[in-house]
Formats: C-alpha cells, sequence, structure tokens
C-alpha cells in the first residue's frame, strides 16, 4: 500500500517534469536558451539525453563536454540505464576576480532514466567522442521484433 | 529644384557579420583574465578539432563550430538538438592575432588570446627619495 503510494507521486513528479520540461517549446526557444542564464543549474536532469532504436538496439546519446573520463560509470539494472560522472571544473588557482563571464557548470552528476525496451545488459557498450557519450544497447532476444509468415491454406 | 545630398557611404565593411543566416546554438563560455591575456573556454559537445573556426576581425572574437555527427536508428525521445554552433564576442584590449592559438578536447575548446605589447599593464616603479 504504502509502497504504491510512493510509485504515484514518483510518477506524478515526473509527469510535472515532463510538462515544464516543453514549456517554451512552442516560442522556438531551444532549451538551451531558456536554461542557460537560469540559476539552480545543477538542479536540472544532466546529461541532457537523446534516445533513438532500431531493430537490434537502443541507442542513447548524452551531451557531456569535458568529461573526466575516469570518473564515468554506467549501468544497466532492471531496464534502467544509470549515468554517473563527473564534469571537469576549471583549475582552482583562478580567481573569482578574473573571471569576466561563468557560464560552464561542473561537477558531479547522476542521472537514471527508464529504457523504452527490454535490453541485454551483458552486451552494453559505450563510447565518449567530442564530448558526447554514445551508449549502444542491444535489444533483448524477446524484445526484438518477430516476422510472421503467413500461411496459404 | 532641389539640391540632393548624398551621403557618402563607405564601401569596405567595417565590421564583421554579427549574423548567421541559419539557426545556431549558443554554446555556454568561460572568459577569465590569464597573465598575458584572456582565456576563453566553450563548450562545444559533438564538434571535432576540424569542425572550429576562430578569428579576431576588428576586435570581435566569432567561435564556429560545425557539428559532425550522425545518430543511429530512429529517434525515440528528444531532449536535446544538435546544430551548429556560432558566438561573438567584442573584445575590449587590443590582441595580438599572430599569438592566438586554441585546443580541443572532449568537446570543450580553449582559447588563448594575448595581448599585444602596448596593452598590457606595465608596471612602474615608484622611486622613493
Amino acid at each position: 500500500m504504502m509502497w504504491d503510494l510512493v510509485r504515484e507521486l514518483e510518477s506524478l513528479r515526473r509527469e510535472m517534469e515532463r510538462a515544464f520540461e516543453n514549456f517554451g517549446a512552442d516560442f522556438g526557444i531551444h532549451p538551451w536558451f531558456r536554461t542557460a542564464f537560469l540559476p539552480g543549474r545543477a538542479a536540472r536532469a544532466y546529461p541532457m539525453l537523446n534516445i533513438s532504436e532500431d531493430r537490434d538496439a537502443v541507442y542513447v546519446e548524452a551531451l557531456a563536454p569535458g568529461l573526466d573520463t575516469e570518473t564515468l560509470e554506467i549501468s544497466v539494472l532492471n531496464n534502467r540505464l544509470r549515468i554517473a560522472g563527473e564534469k571537469q571544473a576549471l583549475s582552482k588557482d583562478i580567481k573569482p576576480e578574473a573571471f569576466h563571464r561563468s557560464e560552464r557548470s561542473a561537477g558531479r552528476f547522476v542521472r537514471t532514466i527508464d529504457l523504452p525496451t527490454e535490453v541485454d545488459a551483458e552486451k552494453v557498450t559505450a563510447e565518449y567522442k567530442n564530448g558526447m557519450l554514445l551508449i549502444t544497447l542491444p535489444k533483448a532476444e524477446a524484445a526484438k521484433p518477430k516476422q510472421i509468415t503467413v500461411k496459404v491454406a | 529644384m532641389k539640391e540632393t545630398t548624398t551621403v557618402p557611404v563607405k564601401a569596405e565593411k567595417q565590421v564583421p557579420e554579427t549574423r548567421e543566416e541559419t539557426r545556431t546554438l549558443t554554446p555556454p563560455v568561460d572568459i577569465f583574465e590569464i597573465d598575458d591575456g584572456l582565456a576563453v573556454v566553450v563548450d562545444l559537445p559533438g564538434v571535432d578539432k576540424s569542425g572550429v573556426d576562430i578569428r579576431v576581425e576588428n576586435n570581435i572574437l566569432t567561435i564556429k563550430g560545425t557539428v559532425d555527427h550522425k545518430t543511429a536508428g530512429d529517434p525515440v525521445y528528444k531532449e536535446f538538438e544538435l546544430l551548429n554552433y556560432y558566438r561573438q564576442f567584442q573584445l575590449g584590449e587590443k590582441v595580438d592575432q599572430n599569438k592566438i592559438h586554441a585546443e580541443m578536447k572532449g568537446g570543450v575548446l580553449t582559447i588563448y588570446l594575448p595581448k599585444v605589447e602596448e596593452a598590457k599593464p606595465k608596471k612602474i616603479s615608484v622611486k622613493v627619495s
């Protein structure tokens, strides 16, 4: 009973997040424009993700420049993908008064997402290229589309 | 009949282009002073080293990034759009164009803009008599 309530609240929260995520899209404002100058950057979902799929696999792309690849942790459990890592901060030697602009955020992040289909957690591969994290998650055999032949009597 | 006066228009373009025709993204930047000039750090995810174009004309710094990325499969869920990057800055001090250098690592571009000798702060020693 208690569990259900928690689940309900969680789904409601996500529903609201989704509603606000699209806010501003109608005016042709790109999410980056809207958020770049807003406070509380760290509270947003980071990194931003795109998900695509074909017959054999699900592909997750994350926009994450300047990652410290040593700290990167990617895991799949119960069809949920978890990405954790750290974006390198600038050298601590730079004095605060030397800054003219400071728009890039840095620090640790964790993000978890539900995958659209069942995947084979054993065969997941990831690549970090030009500041983008590309994760390939092969679909589980059970989730692949099956061709059904029609017998003509 | 009234004599028409024409305003002389300079044929040469004084200011470089400040608009791009296509839709672009504005990348977030950090700009800070270093010993001999300025450092500009730009987040350009999805841009390869060869896709970066940096120039300084008439004290305007232009940063362009061409995205080189192909997405596999059909989109299911989308949070970001990969477009080319474009951003310009008006520079205050004179920058030594020959000494500009930049490096690219993991989608982060760092540009060093050294000041010309005359724009550097001069240390004046005070003689105490």
